[in-house]
């Protein structure tokens, strides 16, 4: 029979104090997937918020809000029709139309007035939309499971690992893909993309760039809609969820570079992972790492990992 | 009649706040609200250096009002310094010394990053104030300030009671009042504006336009201190969500509502404000969201403010 060696004890109890990290395969594995998980929210949004920003110089304070409204929504249609999967469909369909609204009535006027009035406006929306959602839903948070058929772990070699998070990373991945290839490869994103570059002349080449930038913030706000939806069984779901994030969103931003798909999913990533791994050794840090690598990136490289300098300033 | 004492107040503004502030607590329901005024009204007159005279919107100003009144609380609570004045004094450096460091950062950014780095660095404070409990109690907030006698040469005042408390802040901010005014008046103050109106053409006078706008933030910082420690000294407590967002928000939709980059519309916009939430927290625990909609009427429509329009003075003017 083997026994306890005194060693092992003692290394057990450090374990149990925390002075000692754990640093096995299994714990690092964990850690790099929980950080991919962040990430892709953090992509989701910041993608969405960019694309705003660039076309329209708008910074829209309220996309953590509509994030919020997403999981809200998200946790409405399950339990209205007992469905995770019409839930993941329908909800962020649901914000996305309410973004069309806010960009129509709201965000329109705003047009040719200084830069700073749309987040002013929507600094205004965004507590409105928290208020209202406290009191449809309450000012406590509710949660929600993720589907039967997600809700088991799943072996990753070293370690277990919930299935519905590598969902999450599969569904962000492909919404990534089809964002790109959209981008990238129509005529519309093409136009987009110029639009973000020199709106005038787009506009004086025949572009209705009124429309084309409704239908921008609509996909914006069914982006956040979508990573509300996806982050609710995960993060929870309450009024202020969204504030801390779109904050966290904009430093994705900061440290991509404006403009920049690649840097948006670049710095997206790397944050949700520095994120992950600074848990890891010190839990406290981790909320704070975030703005330190923002700092380091603003010092070393203003215009962030994959921008242009200059660019939308 | 109205419009007299209306230009006059416009034309000779130290002279009118001393007017209305020296008799404001007789004027109001009760007398801490008149107190807040003045301290809200402070804070927002910093941010309105900042937004209204130079054109640089902090979305993150919650920072160095916390900062202000954590310096003063910890210098008081922890340190055990017995004079109010050193404890003002440790708010306000700290106040100003965190806006000439996160200025210096938000700076490197122009236009719409300024505002989305100043919100993230007030952030940033929010969750060191929340993680460093051992010095500023965290979540639960700085307790146990003490309520110290004034000290001037030779007299020992107290400022326990809220009338007493008023005067008390009455000064400190009728003296900040004067110095704001005296900046605006400087040739410092008219290069603001001029940067403002077209940074561009500010540096191509020969101006250091970076150097500038960090003075001007730096001086909004310091103003925004002083009131965060007035706050903390008639509070005797200082709350986590001094450093939070919402603190951030409250000081750019006073301003707002005000009047921004008019002279009295800080003061104007902070008694709406609080008179707002007063009013409408006495009925429903939902207040924000109408101040919420009243704030986005007023950008809709109203982006000159109550005081800007009264004065029909340009946004810029």
């Amino acid at each position: 029979m083997a026994r306890h060696s005194p060693d092992r004890e003692a290394w057990a109890r450090r374990r149990r104090e925390g002075s000692v990290i754990d640093l096995s395969p299994a714990v690092l594995v964990t850690h790099l997937f929980t950080g991919l998980v962040l990430g892709m929210i953090l992509v989701l949004l910041a993608v969405g918020l960019s694309l705003i920003f660039g076309l329209m110089t708008v910074v829209n304070f309220a996309h953590g809000s509509f994030y919020m409204l997403g999981a809200y929504l998200g946790f409405f249609l399950l339990g209205l029709t007992g469905s995770f999967w019409v839930a993941l469909a329908l909800a962020p369909l649901a914000v996305g139309g309410a973004g069309l609204l806010v960009e129509r009535v709201l965000v329109r006027p705003l047009y040719g007035r200084s830069l700073d009035d749309p987040l002013l406006l929507t600094f205004g929306l965004s507590l409105v939309m928290i208020e209202t959602a406290r009191l449809i839903w309450g000012r406590i948070g509710v949660t929600f499971d993720p589907p039967r058929e997600l809700g088991t772990a799943v072996s990753l070699g070293f370690t277990m690992f919930p299935v519905y998070r590598l969902f999450v990373i599969g569904v962000t991945a492909a919404v990534l893909l089809a964002l790109w290839v959209f981008l990238a490869r129509t005529d519309l994103g093409l136009v987009i993309r110029a639009g973000s570059r020199d709106p005038l002349m787009v506009q004086a080449l025949g572009v209705d760039l009124g429309r084309i930038r409704f239908f921008v913030f609509g996909i914006g706000t069914l982006l956040a809609g979508l990573a509300g939806v996806l982050a609710g069984p995960m993060r929870g779901v309450y009024a202020d969820m969204g504030v801390t994030i779109v904050i966290e969103s904009f430093v994705v931003i900061v440290v991509g570079g404006m403009g920049s798909l690649a840097g948006a999913v670049l710095a997206g990533l790397l944050i949700g992972e520095v994120v992950s791994f600074t848990t890891l050794f010190a839990p406290k840090l981790a909320e704070i790492m975030v703005f330190i690598v923002m700092a380091v990136i603003l010092l070393v490289r203003p215009s962030g990992l994959l921008g242009e300098a200059g660019l939308l300033e | 009649m109205i419009r007299r004492v209306r230009d006059g107040l416009a034309a000779h503004p130290v002279a009118a706040f001393l007017a209305v502030f020296a008799v404001f607590p007789f004027l109001v329901p009760y007398r801490a609200l008149a107190t807040q005024v003045l301290i809200y009204g402070l804070f927002a007159l910093g941010f309105n250096l900042l937004y209204g005279y130079t054109g640089l919107l902090s979305f993150g100003h919650a920072a160095y009002f916390g900062l202000g009144a954590y310096g003063t609380g910890i210098a008081l609570a922890r340190l055990g310094l017995g004079s109010v004045w050193a404890a003002l004094a440790m708010g306000l450096g700290a106040a100003t010394l965190g806006g000439a460091v996160i200025g210096f950062f938000c700076l490197r950014r122009r236009g719409i990053y300024f505002a989305m780095l100043t919100l993230a660095f007030a952030q940033l404070l929010y969750f060191i104030g929340f993680h460093l409990a051992d010095l500023t109690g965290g979540d639960d907030g700085l307790r146990g300030i003490p309520q110290l006698a004034v000290g001037v040469p030779g007299l020992s005042i107290p400022i326990e009671t809220p009338i007493r408390f008023y005067y008390f802040a009455f000064v400190l901010v009728g003296l900040a009042v004067v110095a704001l005014k005296r900046i605006l008046d400087s040739p410092f103050g008219a290069v603001l504006r001029a940067v403002r109106e077209n940074g561009e053409r500010a540096a191509a006078c020969g101006y250091d336009v970076t150097r500038l706008k960090l003075l001007a933030f730096v001086f909004s910082a310091a103003f925004a201190g002083l009131a965060g420690a007035l706050e903390a000294l008639r509070l005797t407590v200082v709350p986590i969500e001094s450093l939070y967002w919402t603190t951030s928000g409250q000081v750019v939709m006073m301003t707002l509502l005000g009047g921004a980059g008019t002279f009295f519309g800080p003061f104007v916009g902070a008694a709406t404000f609080l008179v707002l939430e007063d009013r409408l927290g006495l009925v429903t625990e939902s207040w924000p969201l109408a101040i919420g909609l009243v704030f986005m009427a007023f950008v809709l429509f109203l982006p000159r403010g109550i005081w800007g329009t009264l004065t029909g003075g340009s946004h810029a003017g």
